[in-house]
């Protein structure tokens, strides 16, 4: 025979439980008592059906056939003064006994009244004219009386205070609010947010009064003015007091339950020393807490589900992190955690816009959100919950926590997107592809990537790819631990695997795998990372293995969709001759290539040549190679500067020449675009490139890094102002040593350089805080010295057959 | 039985393509000495499979790295997967057995 179980209140706690409960298939006879005389009504939309923008139909939730359709028995308008706990009954007013097996106390809370002389009128309740606001009765008594009336005011300046004031506006014309605290919402707003609120509800028409304490309801037969403390008189013919609630524990009292500001409770939601007596919602503390709101009620509904049907029987409910968005009286607010700083060390950001009515601010503790409010402009309020509920990492920006300053789109929050918003536009992946997939089970971000392709094009959705994994796992995602490895194949950081390969003088891709993994596995996708930082750690010393390149450092152009390629010839700083002009014509015309064509970095690029015809046409050509196809220094980008344009303050051709004349195809973790412009008016796009150098007056240089014109938009970080360009040279290759040492692999400079800050950047590239200048020095001019032209290997293959195509045509018999 | 070539025509950890009938393979000499065939183009966008990096496992197009383990065919992601071959080395010769 199923357990009898009985519920003693049937508001929205009460009722979700027992939804609850039936949805996981707890086997009870259920009886539940609600001391109103109706099914089960949203609560929270008392202020809509105030302010007539819904109506009665509208804001139950659960009918009278409900509970007859899954078998409940309800007793509505019946109020139950008593708990038996000994024999195990509910007694009603009138005596009637109900016994149970296990019982559930969810009888919520009333309005907070207080002792206000001329409130009551002995022996028959409310004065004429004075309202509470918390039933759905006291909401219909409330608009029937206020239709025929004019003034109300509002006791309370608290959430359901503003929602009074503002429901009442439709039904009389003139509304005052009377707080007693500071300012409005003094619980949950700091008094500047306060104050912002204040002036938006006036512009509603709602007159405020803060920090005045009601000490009299005035009127003989009815309501005619509120008396305050300083003596001031408020007439009206209307009150209604909202000054907060209480919790219905009474009944939990006087049974012997243990009672504080609710009825205490353990983290099965089970009443104190009382093995089948429980309770939740408003009536409940839990410990010390008592909520107000209804997301914690839902919270402790599914824990006391879990528990009691034995679907989990450990469930366990540990309070919740406040968390609120809501309309209130017309004006977005939302709230969670601490309002103030609390410690020292608390950092505190704040916007006000008054004219506009916003007020944003945010507390971080330890890197972490730990509190947050927002009124009057609340986009970016699902990033801070989310932020706020799982303790993410915040954005370095700062900033960025209150406002959308563009960019790339990884700050969407991913609970605002669409499911069908793409996310990933080089492979096509939409945000409810990577949901899916991270439902399917997979909850890594790097195994999400790999099996939608979400990221995996430019990169840069990179970002919002791992939000929306955190998301879509609700903050289960697991700990990718190689997030932090230089590649995907041997577990190590880049610093200790440099010091590992020093330290075991591994000079080959094959005899780091056979030192470094487990298991001595190759990874293919590992290979060109690890051949990258070989090379640039032991120059001539590196024991080049071929196969540990990529297609396009094997042949030395870069393979297109067709699994043809493209040839570069060098032309620094994008200067060129007819002569060059005319033998790069000729060149094309002689191996009809299909498609030539000017690139951005100011060179010609030839399209479409297939691989055997490559040695051919560097033959040809007898150019040096334009390296557009490694992870590498790439070109020099130039204006014509001082030698012809009547701006130019210096000589950016000779220095861009120079440049790359010296640094030319050196190898790094990402590709290295610089440029070098005469004047700041930037036509050389020096501020967006991964080094870029800006001539100013007065013989001067003015050098950047970090940035980027591609996927990602950034403009460089000045690294330094110098005088001459030898000082430019030194640095340009300073700074790339650095770069090549301590980026990660395929991290361009314009996340390298925030990462390690440029401040830092500056202290060590220029500064010599490190005192290690000389040893970068040093090593980028082995670099230099070591550079040869790869398309000098034309000549004879470098393997068997290097330059054999990959899509034959010629068929063996 | 179909004669395709020399081992020592792949490099070691590499791959070469050749046609045999009307077919494209693939076939990459791996570096522990074996040697696998699969199907030459990518079936995602016809990638020059000849031309990707490999380890024991996979082998990964060098388009959009796709990977496809070298002895099942099968993609870690949703592309449909290669074909295998059989193929041998006899005699440091590179000899495929009868097309599926």
């Amino acid at each position: 025979m199923p357990q009898r179980l009985v519920v003693v209140g049937n508001g929205m706690a009460g009722a979700r439980t027992v939804e609850e409960i039936l949805a996981r298939g707890g086997d009870f006879t259920i009886t539940m008592f609600g001391d109103e005389p109706y099914g089960n009504y949203n609560r929270i939309m008392l202020s809509n059906l105030l302010a007539g923008v819904e109506d009665e139909a509208g804001i139950f939730l659960n009918d009278l056939g409900w509970y007859a359709d899954n078998g409940i028995t309800l007793h509505s308008g019946q109020r139950i003064v008593r708990v038996d706990r000994f024999s195990r009954h509910v007694y009603t007013e009138d005596g009637t006994a109900t016994p149970y097996d296990k019982l559930i106390i969810a009888t919520g809370s009333r309005a907070h009244v207080p002792p206000i002389p001329g409130l009551h009128r002995p022996g028959r309740g409310y004065h004429q004219g004075v309202f509470a606001f918390r039933t759905l009765d006291d909401t219909r008594n409330m608009i029937r009386y206020a239709r025929d009336h004019e003034r109300a005011v509002v006791i309370g300046g608290g959430l359901l205070g503003l929602e009074a004031a503002r429901g009442l506006q439709s039904h009389l014309s003139h509304v005052t609010l009377v707080h007693s605290a500071g300012h409005l919402m003094n619980a949950q707003l700091p008094a500047a947010a306060g104050q912002i609120l204040q002036s938006s509800v006036e512009q509603l028409g709602i007159e405020v009064v803060t920090g005045a304490r009601t000490t009299e309801i005035l009127g003989k037969n009815a309501v005619t003015g509120v008396k305050l403390a300083d003596g001031r008189t408020i007439p009206c013919d209307v009150v209604v007091v909202a000054a907060g609630i209480r919790a219905n524990s009474e009944v939990a009292e006087t049974s012997g339950l243990v009672v504080e500001r609710g009825i205490v409770v353990d983290d099965q939601m089970r009443a104190q020393d009382e093995p089948d007596i429980y309770a939740v919602g408003e009536c409940v503390q839990h410990r010390g807490e008592t909520y107000g709101l209804v997301a914690p009620l839902w919270e402790q509904a599914s824990v006391l589900a879990d528990h009691i049907t034995g679907r989990n029987p450990d469930a366990a409910y540990h309070g919740s992190r406040v968390a609120t968005k809501l309309k209130v009286a017309g004006v977005d607010v939302a709230a969670m955690g601490i309002t103030e700083p609390q410690r020292d060390d608390d950092e505190v950001l704040t916007f006000t816009e008054p004219r506009k009515g916003v007020f944003k601010s945010v507390v971080i503790r330890d890197g972490r959100l730990v509190g947050a409010t927002l009124v009057g402009d609340v986009r970016k309020v699902a990033f801070l919950m989310q932020a706020f509920d799982r303790g993410l990492a915040l954005p370095e920006e700062r900033a960025e926590l209150m406002f959308d300053l563009g960019g790339p789109p990884a700050e969407v929050s991913p609970a605002e997107m669409a499911d069908d918003e793409q996310v990933c536009n080089c492979n096509g992946v939409t945000k409810g592809t990577i949901a899916a997939c991270v439902q399917g089970g997979c909850k890594t971000v790097n195994g999400v990537m790999d099996k939608t392709k979400a990221g995996k094009g430019c990169g840069t959705c990179k970002g919002l790819v791992a939000q929306i994994v955190e998301w879509a796992a609700g903050g289960e995602v697991e700990e990718d631990p190689a997030a932090s490895w230089y590649v995907p194949g041997v577990p190590m950081p880049k610093p200790e695997l440099m010091r590992a390969i020093r330290e075991h003088r591994l000079t080959s891709v094959s005899q780091v795998f056979a030192k470094l993994t487990p298991g001595g596995d190759e990874d293919a996708k590992s290979k060109m990372g690890l051949a990258s930082l070989l090379k640039m750690m032991w120059g001539a010393e590196y024991d080049d293995e071929r196969d540990a390149r990529f297609i396009n450092d094997r042949v030395h152009a870069n393979i297109q969709r067709d699994g043809t390629f493209s040839v570069v010839p060098q032309m620094k700083g994008g200067v060129t001759t007819p002569a060059q002009l005319k033998r790069i014509a000729e060149v094309a015309e002689r191996h009809q290539v299909p498609m030539v064509k000017l690139t951005g970095g100011q060179r010609i690029d030839l399209l479409g040549v297939p691989k055997d015809r490559l040695p051919q046409i560097w033959a040809d050509l007898d150019m040096p190679s334009g390296w557009a196809y490694g992870k590498s220094f790439r070109t020099v980008k130039t204006c014509v500067g001082s030698e012809f344009c009547r701006f130019g303050v210096g000589d950016s051709t000779a220095l861009g020449i120079a440049i790359e004349e010296r640094y030319q195809g050196i190898e790094g973790p990402g590709k290295m675009k610089l440029a070098v412009t005469g004047c700041p008016r930037n036509c050389a796009e020096a501020y967006v490139k991964d080094l870029g150098v800006v001539a100013i007056d007065g013989g001067k240089w003015e050098i950047y890094v970090g940035g980027a014109a591609g996927a990602h938009v950034r403009k460089g970080d000045l690294l330094a102002t110098v005088g001459s360009a030898d000082e430019v040279l030194t640095l340009t290759g300073r700074f790339l040593q650095y770069y090549r040492e301590n980026a990660n692999w395929l991290e361009r400079t314009y996340a390298f350089v925030p990462r390690i800050g440029i401040d830092r950047v500056r202290a060590v590239v220029v500064e010599d805080s490190d005192g290690i200048a000389a040893d970068l020095d040093a090593a980028i001019a082995a670099s230099v010295a070591a550079y040869v032209d790869p398309w000098q290997e034309r000549k004879v293959p470098a393997t068997p057959g290097q330059f054999r195509t990959s899509l034959p045509l010629t068929v063996l018999s | 039985m179909i004669r395709l070539g020399d081992l020592s025509d792949i490099p070691l950890g590499e791959g070469r393509a050749y046609a045999v009938g009307d077919q494209q393979i693939a076939v990459f000499h791996l570096r522990d000495g074996s040697v696998r065939a699969l199907s030459a183009v990518c079936p995602h966008r016809g990638g020059p499979l000849a031309d990707g990096q490999i380890d024991l496992r996979v082998v990964v197009c060098p388009l959009h790295l796709t990977a496809f383990d070298l002895s099942t065919g099968c993609s870690t992601g949703d592309v449909p997967p290669l074909t295998v071959y059989a193929v041998r080395v006899d005699d440091d010769q590179l000899i495929l057995e009868d097309l599926p």
